[in-house]
């Protein structure tokens, strides 16, 4: 059984570096959204000192929804995932990998290049720590509430929109305590509390998520 | 209480039950409703700082209220439909979603309105305000799930998934104002020692809120009712039914 999960994840990878041009994309995506923002606001530090932590948040989530389409839909088309689905492996532990798969492919990149856009929008220091805690809290929970949506979805053809219809209220108060959690850090506060509630929703989501989508993709294959 | 609720799982037995139930809720609706709304807006004393403009309470309150309320139920029945594998269920939280969703509506318009002379502005990003908006997206996400499949019953399951997880939502909403003291006035009548309203101004809210409750389950019969036609279409009870009817009319 270990073996049939191991040899999931290493497919995933595989399958994941084999499309190195849509690997890019993403990250690609993300710094002309990041760059485009001191073009359209002035380059005044102070303004993008003010904006920045929100600005890199709201193209990680942008960036996210672009990638997530990968999660089921490939797997669907080609009829593996439905293979999957029958091997007999518990179907919540095929979902953790692909979440987990999704947020290496997806979000570690964005966590390495996060020194960069803290760059370009003149984030101090502590600023960055806080923006850096919240983006390696926050990123693994968007990948798995994704996950749901994207199960939700994956059999449906109209509709392009629907997943991000689906997971924008549920990043919303992600969105709020990660950006509160940099604001405090700029003030020079302690920004525990935020990253704590950020921690609560992702080991929430970590214990749900994957039943969840699990049952949605049962569901879609119907 | 389960083996009350279990004959309602079949369609015919909840289409008879909601069928039944629609006059009582329609009828008290307007019982209190109309007495509730015009003893609100005409006869109450004005506020002493506010003036006329806080009778917008007596309907921005109930439908804050009931937006939340309705979309716990939703949450509820897809639990139960998805827990007990119940068609019913799914029909009747599709049947409340876009009641709940003009709720919620009503509630950021009138919200809106009275913000305008009490706030100086149509709409600000406070906390309540902004969990209404995403509450708003919540119901908007369900619809639009459950009208994406072409299978309804895999459509119902699909939506009860979404709301669940919308549900997670609720408590966001509802403690949002001691988690983010901002600028919208905290609860007025939930203070169950004391409340902070005037007693005459009280009873109309309170005779609203109900109205409005009553208000939302004669409409969701009523939805129930239709969707449950539309789906059993090819079940005999629904075409003897749908045969009687017609010949009533034309004897008429």
């Amino acid at each position: 059984m270990s073996q049939l999960i191991k040899g999931v994840l290493q497919r995933d990878l595989a399958i994941a570096f084999n499309q190195k041009g849509e690997l890019a994309q993403p990250l690609l995506f993300l710094l002309i959204v990041v760059t485009l923002f001191p073009i359209a606001v002035g380059p005044a530090p102070e303004t993008l000192q003010r904006i920045g932590p929100g600005v890199i948040w709201v193209a990680a989530i942008l960036t996210a929804l672009l990638g997530m389409e990968r999660l089921f839909k490939q797997d669907y088309l080609d009829g593996s995932l439905e293979q999957l689905l029958l091997s007999g492996v518990p179907v919540f532990q095929i979902v953790a990998l692909k979440s987990v798969v999704h947020w290496l492919v997806c979000f570690l990149p964005l966590l390495i290049l996060s020194p960069l856009l803290a760059l370009f929008l003149h984030l101090s220091m502590p600023m960055y720590l806080a923006l850096f805690l919240s983006l390696l809290l926050g990123t693994p929970l968007l990948s798995l509430v994704g996950a749901i949506a994207m199960g939700l979805t994956v059999g449906v053809q109209k509709g392009a929109l629907l997943p991000l219809l689906l997971m924008v209220p549920v990043f919303i108060p992600l969105l709020i305590f990660a950006t509160s959690a940099v604001e405090s850090a700029a003030l020079h506060l302690s920004y525990a509390p935020q990253l704590a509630i950020i921690g609560a929703m992702l080991l929430c989501a970590l214990a749900l998520a994957p039943f969840a989508t699990a049952y949605a993709l049962k569901v879609s294959q119907h | 209480m389960f083996k009350w609720l279990h004959p309602y799982a079949k369609t015919q037995a909840a289409y008879s039950l909601s069928q039944r139930l629609t006059p009582w809720f329609a009828g008290i609706c307007v019982l209190l409703l109309v007495p509730g709304t015009l003893w609100g807006l005409l006869f109450t004393p004005a506020d002493y700082q506010q003036g006329d403009s806080f009778r917008i309470i007596y309907i921005h309150v109930p439908a804050a209220m009931l937006s939340m309320s309705t979309y716990v139920a939703m949450a509820v029945a897809a639990l139960v439909g998805i827990v007990w594998q119940w068609r019913t269920a799914f029909m009747a939280m599709i049947a409340m979603a876009p009641v709940g969703a003009v709720m919620t509506f009503i509630a950021l318009f009138t919200g809106a309105a009275w913000g305008k002379p009490m706030w100086g502005a149509w709409w600000v990003w406070d906390a309540r305000l902004t969990s209404e908006l995403i509450l708003l997206f919540l119901y908007c996400g369900v619809i639009a799930l459950y009208s994406a499949f072409d299978d309804k019953q895999q459509a119902g399951k699909a939506a009860g998934i979404m709301a669940l997880v919308g549900v997670v939502n609720i408590p966001v909403i509802h403690f949002s104002v001691q988690w983010w003291n901002t600028l919208h006035q905290g609860a007025t009548i939930t203070k169950f020692d004391k409340p902070s309203i005037a007693t005459e101004m009280l009873w109309p809210l309170l005779m609203n809120i109900a109205g409005m409750m009553m208000f939302i389950a004669a409409l969701t019969c009523m939805r129930l009712n239709n969707e449950i036609l539309r789906r059993e279409q090819h079940r005999p009870w629904v075409s003897a039914l749908l045969h009687d009817r017609r010949e009533n009319q034309n004897a008429v």
